[in-house]
């Protein structure tokens, strides 16, 4: 198993925001946490990637438990996320964003060809390399946001809400990239909203109810399973 | 900008107006002649007034400032703009009235006025010029530590203290600017003096970097999640223990001291304009300190990973970037740069004494707001500026302005434009 979690409680202050989650993700998979807006996703990702501390339960990726780990730390193992929301360094230019992205690498030739890789992705990342980051538009600031966190070659990549505001077309094209990212041997750990495409990509899924896994199965049986339907995925 | 910084620098200017108001009756009173003097005030008690006067100028801004707040927090909660316009114009019109009298004072009524002498003015702007470029070494530090941490890491002044102090020793005790001379006596004179200067430049900054590690680990890092007003208070507390400590016997001493240049001091007359190789050295050091700060910032891995971190703190965590050792050599490089600046000063103005961090410290930290606090640009501008404003307003309005004229740009600033000239508008992520 390349990561486990097992019975994590996080809080924030009084508020008990994950209540035992436990789930796990083999190497090479998609898995996608779904689940309502104040579900626990992004804390789930951010417990995963240091930056809030678990009260209670274990994280294990290849084996080595990460809940006591700093957060540049875990990102040397090779645990990366892509945070919601973009979060692209505004006042550095492009360029500087996906130098960030290979902040724990040292190889020059390397990282030119990590870049290569990322501008094959998004040819418009390389049009623009010299522009601010904080002005581009919400969708090339996604793709940097995407570049930026596979600059640094990473072998489970967190990704939350990918394809929040973008237009219908650039959430397809995402999609298939992530896909692409997948096939070439990184595992992906996908949170989304959007469960109809998350699930049309994912191995697995778990569906996640205020801090709870309430569901969890393969893609096809979330996408088969009535409640997901319901309450998910827009149908009767 | 935040509030907290607003409302600090507003005290401040409280405490500023007061002591303008006080250089201003002062400046009146020693315009009358001693006959005039004696019919106005014959026992002498308008000095004590002039002290009461600023005591209630103080006053007067205490209340005003309290008002602000409030006020400030009202509109927050109306969205009324009447508030912001009414500061504006105010700010406004106190700035051309002040810069009317300003000129009018420089250029017609000051007995040794520009076009009376021009000479005396050229030879302030030099001073001035001499004087920025120090101040730009000091606001570089406040300006990175905000810029990182949203901190105004008042201790700075202080560090900077400890680099002239440092540099007193170094020379005095350990004749470390001589030590090339010593140990390669085939070196020209010259050459072996300005080495050894380098080296007493290069001992000071490293042992403010480390004080600065130091009181970074110490006191502010613990504070890293709290209110931003508890590691303000902080860093004032640092700032008095600096201070105190530092006048202690065993460690410095409370007393004014003067302090051995590790050159000789040769000035030449350029036009009548006095620049002494002090000052062109100053420029030359901080321009290169300067750019090699931009280069750093801008040019380095670190530099980018500082930008980044000033930025988003997560996100840089999220990119494998490790934040507390980023914010650890900001308060390094900050203090370095407060260091060199040190030496320099004490090497220009050659008195040291523990207390001399404040006003050079406070004013670098008005350069930084003016410039636009977090703008690496802006507080070199800034600095500048100061440093003219300060030598032009000590020649053409009274000495003791010297101080007061900072507080009144700060004062300024704040009315209309508090993100400075190089600030980013309001209502970006700060
Ligand atoms: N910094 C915080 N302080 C207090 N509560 C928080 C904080 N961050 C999140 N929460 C709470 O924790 C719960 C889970 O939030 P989380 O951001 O993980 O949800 P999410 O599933 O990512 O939602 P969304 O789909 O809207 O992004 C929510 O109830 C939220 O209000
Ligand atoms: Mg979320």
């Amino acid at each position: 198993m390349l990561l486990e979690v097992e019975n994590l409680h996080v809080y924030y202050g009084a508020i008990h925001a994950l209540q035992g989650l436990t789930f796990h993700l083999e190497e090479g998979e998609i898995v996608t946490l779904i689940g309502a807006n104040g579900a626990g996703k992004s804390t789930t990702l951010n417990t995963i990637s240091g930056l809030l501390r678990p009260r209670e339960g274990s994280i294990r990726f290849k084996g080595q438990e990460l809940t006591r780990m700093r957060a540049h730390d875990i990102v040397r193992l090779g645990v990366v996320q892509v945070p919601e929301g973009r979060k692209i360094f505004a006042t550095l230019t492009v360029s500087e964003n996906l130098d960030m992205g290979a902040y724990t690498r040292t190889d020059p030739a390397e990282i030119a060809r990590s870049r290569e890789r990322v501008f094959a992705s998004f040819p418009r990342l390389e049009e623009r390399l010299n522009q601010l980051g904080g002005t581009l538009s919400g969708g090339e600031q996604q793709m940097l946001a995407m570049g930026r966190g596979l600059m640094s070659r990473p072998t489970l990549l967190l990704l939350d809400e990918p394809s929040m505001g973008l237009a219908p077309i650039l959430v397809e094209e995402i999609f298939s990239i992530i896909q692409e990212i997948n096939s070439q041997g990184t595992s992906i750990l996908l949170v989304e909203q959007n469960a109809n495409m998350a699930l049309s990509i994912a191995h697995r899924g778990y569906v996640l109810e205020t801090g709870r896994i309430v569901l969890e199965g393969t893609a096809q049986e979330l996408r088969d399973n009535p409640q997901v339907k319901k309450a998910y995925l827009g149908e009767a | 900008m935040n509030r907290t910084l607003k409302s600090l620098a507003l005290f401040l200017g409280g405490i500023a107006l007061g002591v303008a108001a006080a250089g201003l009756f002062m400046l009146f009173h020693s315009s009358l002649t001693p006959q005039e003097l004696e019919a106005w005030d014959k026992d002498g008690v308008v000095p004590g007034l002039v002290m009461q006067a600023g005591s209630i100028g103080f006053g007067v801004w205490f209340l005003y400032l309290v008002g602000w707040i409030t006020r400030s927090q009202i509109r927050k909660q109306a969205g009324a703009g009447f508030g912001k316009i009414a500061r504006s114009v105010a700010g406004n019109a106190l700035m051309i009235l002040l810069g009317l009298w300003f000129l009018w004072r420089m250029f017609i009524q000051h007995p040794e006025g520009v076009l009376i002498n021009p000479t005396l003015f050229a030879q302030y702007i030099v001073d001035g010029i001499r004087l920025g470029f120090v101040y730009a070494l000091i606001s570089l530090g406040y300006t990175m530590v905000y810029g990182i941490v949203r901190l105004i890491n008042f201790a700075h002044g202080d560090v900077f203290m400890v680099g002239s102090f440092t540099s007193f020793y170094a020379i005095k005790a350990m004749r470390l600017h001589l030590l090339p001379a010593k140990l390669f006596p085939s070196l020209s004179q010259w050459v072996a003096i300005t080495i050894g200067t380098v080296l007493v430049i290069i001992l000071s900054m490293l042992v403010c970097a480390l004080l600065a590690i130091t009181i970074e680990r110490v006191a502010y890092k613990p504070l890293r999640n709290a209110p931003r007003i508890a590691a303000l208070i902080t860093a004032i507390s640092v700032s008095f223990f600096l201070e105190y400590f530092s006048s202690l016997p065993e460690v410095f001493t409370s007393n004014y001291i003067i302090y051995e240049q590790p050159f000789k001091v040769v000035s030449w007359k350029i036009l009548g304009v006095q620049i002494s190789n002090v000052t062109i050295i100053i420029i030359l050091v901080s321009i290169l300190f300067l750019l090699l700060l931009r280069w750093i910032v801008y040019g380095t891995k670190t530099g980018k990973a500082m930008r980044a971190t000033s930025w988003d703190k997560p996100t840089a965590r999220l990119m494998g970037i490790d934040v507390d050792n980023v914010i650890t050599k900001t308060f390094a490089i900050g203090a370095a740069l407060a260091g060199a600046g040190g030496v320099l000063y004490a090497i220009a103005y050659p008195q040291l004494i523990v207390f001399m961090g404040i006003m050079p410290g406070l004013k670098a930290f008005v350069a930084a707001v003016l410039g636009g606090i977090g703008n690496l640009t802006g507080a070199f501008v800034g600095s500048l500026i100061m440093g003219q404003a300060e030598m032009l307003s000590a020649g053409y309005i009274l000495t003791p302005m010297r101080d007061a004229i900072a507080f009144t740009i700060l004062i300024i600033v704040l009315l209309i434009r508090p993100t400075g000239i190089f600030g980013e508008p309001e209502g970006e992520k700060a």
